[in-house]
């Protein structure tokens, strides 16, 4: 991309704000997004990032996204990941190994329902959306 | 048919005991009664921290949380929130002193985090710039650029009253207005990413979490300044959050956001990063900036300061990663915001690494002014396995212990100072009854021994003679005078060192000796370690009369020193036992005691 002057700037904002926006109210696209700090990793966060891929493979699931994030804090729980299916509430899960990622997606992004003994919260609300 | 409630009931391990399980049978049974279990999902979760409120019952999507919760109250959970979607007062968490009177939106008021400095991590991919500038990223330098003065930047600052969160709290508006006022062909802007104490990594998490909130901060000070070079220096043992910077930094090149003429302004600005080898007295600024010029990290004696007369003898504006952070939000919501958080004399929040002996270990962000005890208990769920809470360390091995008389004081930099601590960069270690002080403390002075760089005596011999008489009192050879040295030894050492660390590499030794000196007296005078963490005092012995002879503890001794038949009362071999302590553990009898 080429430098930017004052008006690109706002405008990739605009566009980028709105590709939010849009995401939330058409609601096609799935989510998962998956802490990717040093303690994540270290707990194993790669590990659960191969076996979210597979398992979304062998589901057949086409509509999900999967990206990475930094740390939210929960370090004792890690590794953690977000998932975001449209119609159902954003869930943070943590001790997401494997296992548990083959789990969430049989469970939370096809049959729509959540993973027992799993969750965990967001520990603050949102200073920039608020 | 798909689920239209989520129901969590919080099922970590202090709930559990308080009753979660129940809560749990009485909301399933009470769906079927109700005949809403198509509707709804019971889900357990992990805990919620809270754990003193427990058992907590979250309701979603409406976000209703619930505290104290019984099995008698599933009725009407269901009843009301469920099919009739209203929210249950009574049930609602309240803070002290407000009212219990929520709407729906203001739910979210349970959680005692408030997010400035980590507001992007967990949300964005730090390798994205896009996604930082969909969140305001960048805005505020927009702001800074086209609408602000380099005086109104800093009157900005100065309304928010921010200070540093290195360590020293300094205001961080003076240190840039010190820097503006220098008449100067060159001036740098360096961001300490040093980050060396014992239990510390909030630095580290914020740089791979949101590299670009601290690009932009340094070319916001450079605009304020009159800096066109910024520098981070930052530890070799971070390897991904260089890379993660890296890549900021070669995407806001792209953008045009760093370089010449920064978004068609006449503003320029770059940043490079220079990586420091981990030495602790490295991240003390004069020492970094001789780090960062060459020639061996050592401090220099100040003044001058740094903003003054830094880095080749030009003025440098120096801040800890944390400070940097808070910035552009500052810019962008204004300085009367950021002041509206924490208290009078320190706004804003600060990041802990919460770690040692507690249930959820972490990085938790708070307003200034909380009080420890809602650290530990409330977002930290309390001491693991139940133990007894003893101290907090704050500072590292520059620190202080902080006794449970004062886990309601709150933490900001002027009440800890008042009681003899300090804030300290954000390590708090949370020590319980399993901890032994001396053992502690000792790990900090050796800590201390190693990382002083050698070049004033105090520091360098202080230190040694420290850690020599501790190492004595660990192994039960401490003699009564010893106190009274380690006293004089750790003032002269405040008084005469020449950097931060040798002035305060005592505080450990001092503060444990003026609040736990009973235990140091044990292991002089009794030769105990109550805490059974200093080996050589520790002798484990099997009582005959309890002692069934299942023969657990021969099993699990590493170096087979207990002798003993099946059903016939073991012995300890204590001329071969390594006082390792997995008998004692292993034994269900209660039949091996330590003394
Ligand atoms: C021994 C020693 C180690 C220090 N280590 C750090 C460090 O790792 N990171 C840091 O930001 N400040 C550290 N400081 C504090 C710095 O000297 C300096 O006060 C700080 O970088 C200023 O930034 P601030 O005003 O934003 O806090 C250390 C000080 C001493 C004496
Ligand atoms: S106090 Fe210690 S670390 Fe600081 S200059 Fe002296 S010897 Fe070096
Ligand atoms: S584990 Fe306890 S009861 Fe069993 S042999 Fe050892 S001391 Fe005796």
């Amino acid at each position: 991309m080429a430098k930017m002057t004052l008006e690109d700037l706002r405008k990739l904002r605009e566009t980028k704000k709105s590709d939010l926006e849009r995401r939330s109210l058409e609601g096609k696209d799935i989510e998962i997004i998956i802490g990717m700090g040093t303690c994540g990793i270290a707990a194993g966060a790669k590990v659960s990032l191969e076996a979210f891929l597979s398992a979304i493979d062998a589901a057949g699931l086409k509509n999900v996204t999967v990206k990475q994030t930094g740390c939210m804090g929960l370090c004792y729980v890690e590794p953690t990941a977000e998932i975001r299916v449209p119609g159902m509430p954003d869930t943070i899960y943590g001790k997401v190994d494997a296992d548990t990622a083959r789990e969430i997606v049989e469970t939370h992004l096809v049959k729509k329902k959540l993973v027992e003994n799993h969750i965990f919260d967001r520990p603050a609300a949102d200073v920039i959306r608020n | 048919m798909s689920v239209k409630n989520f129901i969590l009931v919080c099922g970590g391990t202090a709930c559990e005991s308080s009753k979660a399980n129940e809560i749990y049978d009485a909301i399933v049974k009470e769906t079927k009664a109700q005949n809403v279990m198509d509707d709804v999902q019971v889900v357990k979760t992990g805990c919620f921290g809270f754990c003193e409120k427990g058992p907590i019952v979250k309701i979603l999507p409406e976000d209703a949380f619930y505290v104290n919760v019984k099995a008698g109250d599933a009725r009407e959970i269901i009843a009301e929130t469920i099919v009739k979607g209203r929210v249950i007062p009574r049930l609602l968490y309240a803070e002290e002193g407000l009212p219990k009177a929520f709407e729906m939106e203001d739910i979210q008021f349970y959680q005692k985090q408030v997010r400035v400095v980590l507001r992007n991590c967990g949300f964005i991919d730090p390798e994205k710039i896009d996604e930082y500038i969909a969140r305001d990223g960048y805005k505020a330098l927009e702001k800074v650029l086209f609408e602000m003065t380099p005086d109104q930047v800093i009157q900005e600052m100065k309304d928010s009253g921010l200070r540093g969160r290195g360590g020293a709290g300094f205001p961080t508006w003076a240190k840039w207005n010190f820097s503006k006022q220098v008449q100067s062909d060159q001036k740098y802007i360096v961001c300490n990413a040093d980050e060396g104490d014992p239990g510390a990594y909030m630095d580290r998490s914020t740089l791979e979490g949101d590299p670009h909130s601290v690009l932009e901060a340094m070319t916001i000070a450079g605009y304020a300044v009159g800096a066109n070079t910024g520098i981070i220096y930052i530890r070799a043992e971070y390897p991904l959050a260089i890379q993660r910077l890296q890549i900021a930094m070669d995407q806001a090149r792209d953008y045009g956001l760093l370089g010449e003429n920064i978004l068609g302004s006449d503003f320029s600005f770059d940043i490079e990063i220079r990586l420091g080898a981990g030495a602790f007295v490295c991240g003390e600024e004069t020492a970094l900036l001789c780090s960062i010029e060459g020639q061996r990290g050592m401090p220099t004696p100040k003044p001058p300061f740094p903003a003054i007369q830094g880095l080749w003898d030009k003025p440098t504006v120096i801040n800890n990663v944390e400070t940097w952070a808070n910035v552009p939000v500052i810019i962008l919501k204004g300085g009367k915001w950021f002041s509206s958080i924490g208290t009078e004399r320190s706004s804003g929040t600060k990041v802990f690494a919460l770690t040692g002996q507690i249930n959820n270990s972490g990085l938790v962000e708070v307003p200034m002014g909380t009080t420890l005890r809602e650290i530990v208990f409330d977002i930290g769920g309390g001491i693991r396995n139940g133990k007894a809470f003893k101290a907090v360390q704050t500072g590292g091995p520059s620190g202080w212990v902080i006794t449970s008389e004062f886990l309601d004081i709150p933490i900001d930099f002027d009440s800890l100072t008042s009681i003899g601590s300090m804030m300290g960069s954000g390590g708090m270690i949370v020590m319980s009854e399993t901890d032994c002080i001396v053992d502690v403390t000792k790990f900090y002075m050796d800590f201390c021994v190693e990382e002083s760089c050698g070049k004033c005596a105090p520091c360098r011999i202080g230190t040694k003679k420290l850690y020599n008489i501790l190492n004595r009192i660990s192994k039960g050879q401490g003699v009564m005078e010893d106190i009274a040295k380690m006293e004089q030894i750790g003032e002269a050492m405040k008084k005469a060192a020449l950097c931060g660390l040798g002035q305060t590499a005592a505080n450990p030794v001092l503060s444990t000796l003026r609040y736990f000196r009973n235990e140091y007296l044990e292991h002089i005078a009794e030769g105990k370690c109550r805490a059974g963490k200093c080996k050589e005092l520790v002798r484990y012995v099997i009582n005959p009369d309890k002692c069934i002879g299942c023969t657990a503890c021969a099993r699990k001794c590493p170096v087979n020193c207990i002798a003993g038949e099946r059903k016939v009362a073991h012995t300890i071999n204590n001329n071969l036992c390594i006082k390792c302590g997995a008998c004692f553990t292993g034994c269900k009898f209660g039949a091996i005691t330590r003394l």
